[in-house]
């Protein structure tokens, strides 16, 4: 009896933040799966069920296919460069050679993880601007004219030239995360392997890695799943163009409802994307648990 | 040791040095620039990209603030300090009912939380739109604030129930004896104690808010709601070739950040990183 009244005055805390959950979270995924099987558009007071036309369509669309293949070049690059080079950067970092400068050069990395990506981004249309570009400007001044280009309207260039910005904004929040993991290893096991004559090279394959193996995996996870959510530098910086060269998945469930109005359609390009950052999500989830590091 | 002095003066390790420089002034030169032309005229902005402003155009700071920028401004203050404010309270109550909940109804009250860790905002941006739009939300700052909660609330949670639960429970036992009740025990004893953990959320929150795109872009359906993220665009668009008055505004809208994170740069990394070192 007693617990039983204790446990209701608990689930009494719990209440705003379940109700607020379940309105805004919820609610709203399990209206995208029903969505995702009818036909409607914003203004429209009737919905028509189509069954799976919607899923039909996302096998057959062109621009899906391309968008995907973007968000994959897109998490490629983020892992190669922030995840890869991060960790190699941090180790670098935290080296004794280094120490004295460390801060500094810590400080300077972390500093676009402050601006927001709006202002990144347009910083970045300033980079690129074929005229006054602070890029062409430089190519030009080191007497490289010939590798100018228009870099944002250029089929072949466009796509990397957003990945980009990118790198440039997050490799500093990567490295930040890979030096605090490395922090955590304790001095000893490097002090032994001195002794036993390790060199820094192996030091960092034989302890390094293996150490900050989960937050290797961290962040894996981080910036794959966030290369396949991507929407705001396409969004402010192409639009998805030139033509749909750089289009992503949710800038095209984006423009498919608000755009095109085919609000049944974008919630079908919804679920693609809740299949696949679920899927990478619940690997980090299971395999490495919420609880394993909390009681430190 | 010896081994390293010798490695610092080596060739690779004066190579390395020369990359850490270069990197930095690619991070660090497009941000002076961006300082350095917001006080130039269009004019100068073009005919010498590199130079430095030969009439310091103090007035661009001054135009860039009244033509928009404040609004933007004021309604990311508010948004910021309401989606603050929602998610210390509900997050630290809901985090202090999980810890209370005895049985199985605990479990899943936790799971519960942390499964919507695993979606991402994108999945929900349009049946949001239509449920705030129907719930005729849309036109007020409640349209970012109640969405921003939500979505911070998994993380925010995990964090504070995990301090909580660390938190030793002789105190607590203590005041039960003295027939304190559950609302006692959290405002007298766990808040107090989880100063640390709640200013990490603080920070969290705080830099989520003020960054926020996605949903301020699409959610808000009015131009005086406008918060600072989408504001820049729009003021981008306005001005056109008034570049020095557009990178003014960018310069101001990055000032709050900077300055949390001048005041408390060890507790702003913290932050930043608790979710990822933790999750």
């Amino acid at each position: 009896m007693n617990t039983r009244k204790k446990n209701l005055g608990a689930l009494l805390f719990c209440l705003p933040g379940l109700l607020i959950l379940a309105v805004f979270v919820y609610f709203p995924l399990i209206e995208n799966i029903i969505y995702s099987f009818q036909s409607f558009s914003l203004s429209s007071s009737s919905k028509t069920f189509v069954g799976l036309n919607n899923y039909k369509e996302l096998f057959s669309d062109p621009v899906i296919w391309q968008s995907f293949k973007n968000n994959v070049l897109y998490a490629v690059v983020s892992v190669v460069m922030q995840v890869f080079f991060g960790l190699i950067l941090a180790a670098i970092l935290e080296d004794k050679v280094f120490r004295r400068s460390e801060s500094f050069f810590q400080t300077v990395f972390f500093i676009p993880t402050l601006l927001s990506l709006t202002v990144v981004c347009l910083l970045f249309e300033f980079v690129y601007n074929p005229q006054m570009g602070l890029l062409n400007s430089f190519l030009e001044a080191i007497g490289l004219d010939s590798l100018t280009r228009i870099w944002l309207g250029n089929r072949d260039t466009a796509m990397l030239s957003i990945i980009a910005v990118s790198q440039w904004q997050s490799f500093g929040y990567v490295t930040m995360l890979f030096i605090v993991a490395i922090q955590k290893i304790p001095s000893d096991l490097y002090e032994a392997a001195i002794v036993d004559g390790a060199g820094k090279i192996r030091r960092f394959f034989t302890i390094t890695c293996p150490m900050v193996k989960q937050m290797f995996f961290v962040t894996m996870v981080l910036t794959v799943s966030g290369a396949f959510t991507v929407f705001n530098e396409p969004y402010i910086l192409t639009g998805g163009g030139p033509g749909t060269a750089t289009m992503v998945l949710s800038l095209h469930m984006y423009q498919t409802g608000f755009v095109m109005n085919r609000m049944g359609y974008a919630s079908t390009i919804a679920m693609l994307i809740f299949v696949i950052t679920a899927v990478l999500s619940s690997v980090q989830f299971f395999s490495f648990g919420t609880g394993k590091e909390e009681r430190e | 040791m010896k081994k390293d002095r010798i490695f610092s003066k080596s060739i690779s390790g004066k190579l390395i040095f020369l990359m850490l420089i270069l990197l930095s002034v690619i991070i660090i030169y497009p941000l002076l620039w961006i300082l350095m032309s917001s006080f130039k005229d269009y004019m100068s902005i073009y005919q010498d990209v590199w130079g430095l402003p030969e009439v310091w155009h103090f007035e661009n700071y001054v135009r860039a603030w009244t033509r928009g920028i404040s609004q933007y401004f004021v309604n990311s203050v508010i948004v910021t300090i309401a989606t603050l404010i929602g998610v210390l309270f509900i997050a630290s109550m809901l985090a202090f009912g999980i810890t209370q909940l005895k049985g199985r109804i605990g479990y899943v009250a936790f799971l519960l939380v942390m499964v919507c860790l695993l979606l991402s905002p994108q999945v929900c941006v349009l049946p949001l739109f239509i449920l705030l739009r129907g719930l005729g939300l849309n036109r007020t700052y409640l349209a970012m604030i109640l969405p921003y909660i939500a979505f911070r609330l998994p993380m925010s949670v995990m964090l504070i129930r995990s301090f909580f639960v660390s938190i030793s429970k002789e105190m607590e036992e203590a005041a039960i004896i003295d027939g304190a009740s559950l609302w006692q025990i959290f405002t007298k004893i766990y808040v107090p104690l989880s100063k640390p953990i709640l200013s990490t959320v603080t920070i969290m929150t705080i830099y989520y808010a003020w960054n926020e795109f996605l949903f301020a872009t699409i959610l808000v359906d009015s131009s005086s709601l406008r918060t600072i993220p989408v504001g820049l665009m729009v003021f981008r668009d306005g001005l056109m070739t008034e570049w020095g008055v557009v990178m003014a505004g960018m310069v101001i809208s990055c000032i709050p950040l900077i300055i949390v994170y001048l005041c408390m740069s060890r507790n702003f990394i913290r932050g930043l990183t608790a979710g990822a070192v933790k999750g």
